[in-house]
């Protein structure tokens, strides 16, 4: 198990975003997680990351408790996130976005702007570019291959697909079954793209005004009823 | 039509005028000989005031038909010749930099503003660490250059420590003051950050003028030692062991003046080759990172606490190593010296300078400081002509007089990226 929530709680100030929820990630399976706007799908990322804190329950990354530890130092200990909207340095050339993932990590950022480069040609051809002056779907890569620069073994990804073009969304998701598949990267994927998501993933979580009220194979829960009607939208 | 337009547009002027100057300038509150105080009007100086702002708006809607400027962020005309001529131009101001006291006209004046010129850039390019790279907005500053100048002041006073030992110290407690303002801010963000380093500056000029059995209060500190050449005084009498002896020269006050010149020279230019080289290190990305977006930062495993103390505590030391120069050239200081218009000078060559440029600002300092010396003959007026090129700037280069950048790390080719292009600097 190379991530594990047991019954962790958080929230911001006097609201609880999450109550009770326990998920897990085994080493080399996509999972995904699913649910409407404020289902608190982000807040459980930002949880793992230390950001806002758990207030109850427990978060194991490989074993280790992570659940006290400093954002900087969990996300230094092999975790790396793509955040929601992207958030690439956009004054900061493509180059020098893709080195800070790397430099905390504390290695040198050859070798990774090699597999990065190889899985998203395109940063290749924009390195020099600014990082504001990509398209959507090029953040998107830049987003993902910064949070790769850091050789993570665990990634989460926030909503890769927002606001993207279907052929782009396709495109990031390939990349992600692609490095799933080739390096038995572990990912644990938030989306409100539950079609393409819960196809992707190995495992899925529903998750409903901060409680998981369903999970188990993507393809199952694509059948299910309540999901059709709920998220995808081609129910009765 | 263009007549009426112009009438209108005269009219608006006209009533905004009389606004500004009824209350400015008619009703003026005066001290009778008796000590009661009663308003004296001046109506007609107001009336005269509110008449050429219709006429001068009126002939000039006429002339230029309502053409509003328009603020331009692409590069100016001047910048692309500078870019090609970047290659010299940098070095050729470097040059007259250091061969400014042996220029033929060069004389204590000039050599007086030199180093009040450098001392600005010094102190602009420490605060481009804080603002321009880091992009926290410091409006204290000036707090951190008096904290150099005082323990400099101070430390010479009661221990008799020497100059030379004294400008690390310097640099080392205003780096320690930057650490504690650091602290309760690390949470702020853009106009709080703003306030609470306002009131820091505040704070410490209170202290220094309230404390006066240990500040000297109001009245300063005088008698700060001068700087030796190396432990070889600069004394008039031209006896052994001083520096007109010891080199053989004829005793002159302007040794002294030429070593002060040089002394913020290499200040400065250590400043700038620490900033630089910075830029290309883990720290000087993680603040541009930072400056770019924080939440990104925490997501990237950046240490957030670490790295905007770094950037204070730096900031910080370079104003108190540059304070430290300050007492030593003056002799004397006073907490009149470090108050907030000095932050805001310091604010405006940075900004005007093109965040984060560093030739821009060193180009800024010149322009602002030298004006300021240039526009002397002005008096009063010399703020109001100041101001009015401020705005002047700010409406027509936004974004600096140097906006374009090259990126910090580029493969290949390094382009200049116009400032269009990229985000505005927010607090």
């Amino acid at each position: 198990m190379i991530l594990e929530l047991e019954t962790v709680s958080a929230g911001y100030g006097a609201v609880q975003a999450l109550t009770d929820v326990s998920l897990h990630v085994a080493e080399g399976e996509i999972v995904t997680l699913i649910g409407a706007n404020g289902a608190g799908k982000s807040t459980l990322l930002m949880t793992i990351c230390g950001d806002p804190r758990a207030r109850a329950g427990r978060i194991t990354f490989d074993g280790q408790d992570i659940t006290a530890l400093p954002t900087h130092a969990i996300m230094r200990g092999g975790i790396a996130q793509s955040p929601e909207g992207r958030r690439v340095f956009p004054r900061m050339t493509v180059l020098d976005n893709l080195i800070m993932g790397a430099e905390v990590a504390g290695h040198d950022p050859g070798r990774d702007l090699e597999r990065v480069y190889t899985l998203f040609p395109r940063l290749k051809e924009r390195a020099a570019q600014r990082g504001g002056t990509l398209s959507g779907g090029e953040q998107q890569m830049l987003a993902i291959g910064r949070a790769l620069m850091a050789r993570p073994r665990l990634l989460l990804l926030d909503e890769p697909s927002l606001g993207l073009a279907p052929l782009i969304a396709r495109q990031i998701f390939s990349a992600i079954r692609e490095l799933n598949a080739r390096e038995g990267l572990s990912v644990l994927l938030v989306e409100q793209n539950a079609n393409q998501a819960l196809r992707l993933a190995h495992r899925g979580y529903v998750l409903v005004t901060g409680r998981i009220t369903l999970e188990g194979p993507g393809r199952a829960l694509l059948d299910r009823p309540e999901i059709r009607d709920a998220y995808l939208g081609t129910g009765a | 039509m263009r007549v009426a337009a112009a009438l209108r547009d005269a009219a608006i002027t006209g009533l905004v005028a009389a606004g500004l100057f009824l209350p400015l300038v008619a009703l003026r509150t005066d001290v009778s000989p008796s000590g009661a105080l009663f308003i004296r009007t001046r109506w007609s100086d107001a009336a005269i005031l509110i008449a050429l702002a219709v006429v001068g708006r009126f002939a000039l809607v006429l002339w230029l038909g309502r053409k509003i400027p328009v603020a331009s962020t692409e590069s100016a005309w001047w910048e692309e010749p500078l870019r090609r001529a970047g290659k010299f131009f940098t070095p050729v101001l470097l040059l007259v930099a250091v061969a400014l006291p042996w220029l033929p006209g060069t004389g204590r004046y000039e050599l007086d503003l030199g180093i009040l010129v450098l001392t600005y850039v010094m102190l602009g390019w420490g605060l481009n660490i804080v603002v321009g790279l880091a992009g926290l907005l410091d409006l204290g500053y000036v707090a951190f250059y008096a904290v150099g100048a005082y323990s400099y002041a101070l430390l010479a006073q009661y221990f008799g420590l020497s100059f030379w030992l004294c400008l690390p110290l310097a640099g080392i407690l205003a780096a320690f003051w930057g650490v504690l303002l650091g602290f309760p801010v690390l949470r702020l963000r853009g106009d709080y950050l703003a306030i609470v380093t306002l009131a820091f500056g505040e704070i410490i000029r209170v202290v220094l003028i309230n404390w006066a059995s240990f500040t000297g209060g109001p009245n300063g500190i005088g008698g700060i030692p001068r700087p030796s050449f190396f432990g070889l005084p600069f004394s008039m009498g031209g006896e052994a062991g001083s520096f007109a002896h010891t080199f053989g020269l004829e005793p002159s006050p302007l040794h002294r003046v030429v070593f002060l010149y040089y002394l913020i020279l290499g200040l400065a230019l250590l400043t700038n080759w620490v900033s630089i080289r910075l830029r290309r290190q883990p720290l000087g990305r993680a603040w541009e990172a930072l400056r770019e977006d924080e939440t990104a930062c925490r997501a990237l495993g950046i240490n957030i606490t670490t790295t905007k103390l770094t950037a204070f505590a730096l900031g910080a030391m370079f104003a108190g190593v540059a304070g430290s120069f300050f007492a030593t050239r003056q002799g004397f200081i006073s907490p009149e010296s470090f108050t907030f218009i000095e932050s805001a000078i310091i604010l405006a060559i940075v900004v005007l300078g093109g965040m984060g440029s560093q030739i821009g600002i060193a180009l800024a300092a010149l322009i602002m400081i030298g004006g300021f010396e240039v526009f002397r003959g002005l008096e009063e007026w010399r703020m109001l002509v100041f101001g009015i090129a401020m705005v002047v700037i700010m409406v027509l280069r936004p974004r600096g007089l140097v906006s374009s950048r090259t990126p910090t790390v580029a493969l290949g080719e390094r382009r200049a990226i116009s400032g269009a292009l990229v985000g505005e600097g927010r607090g």
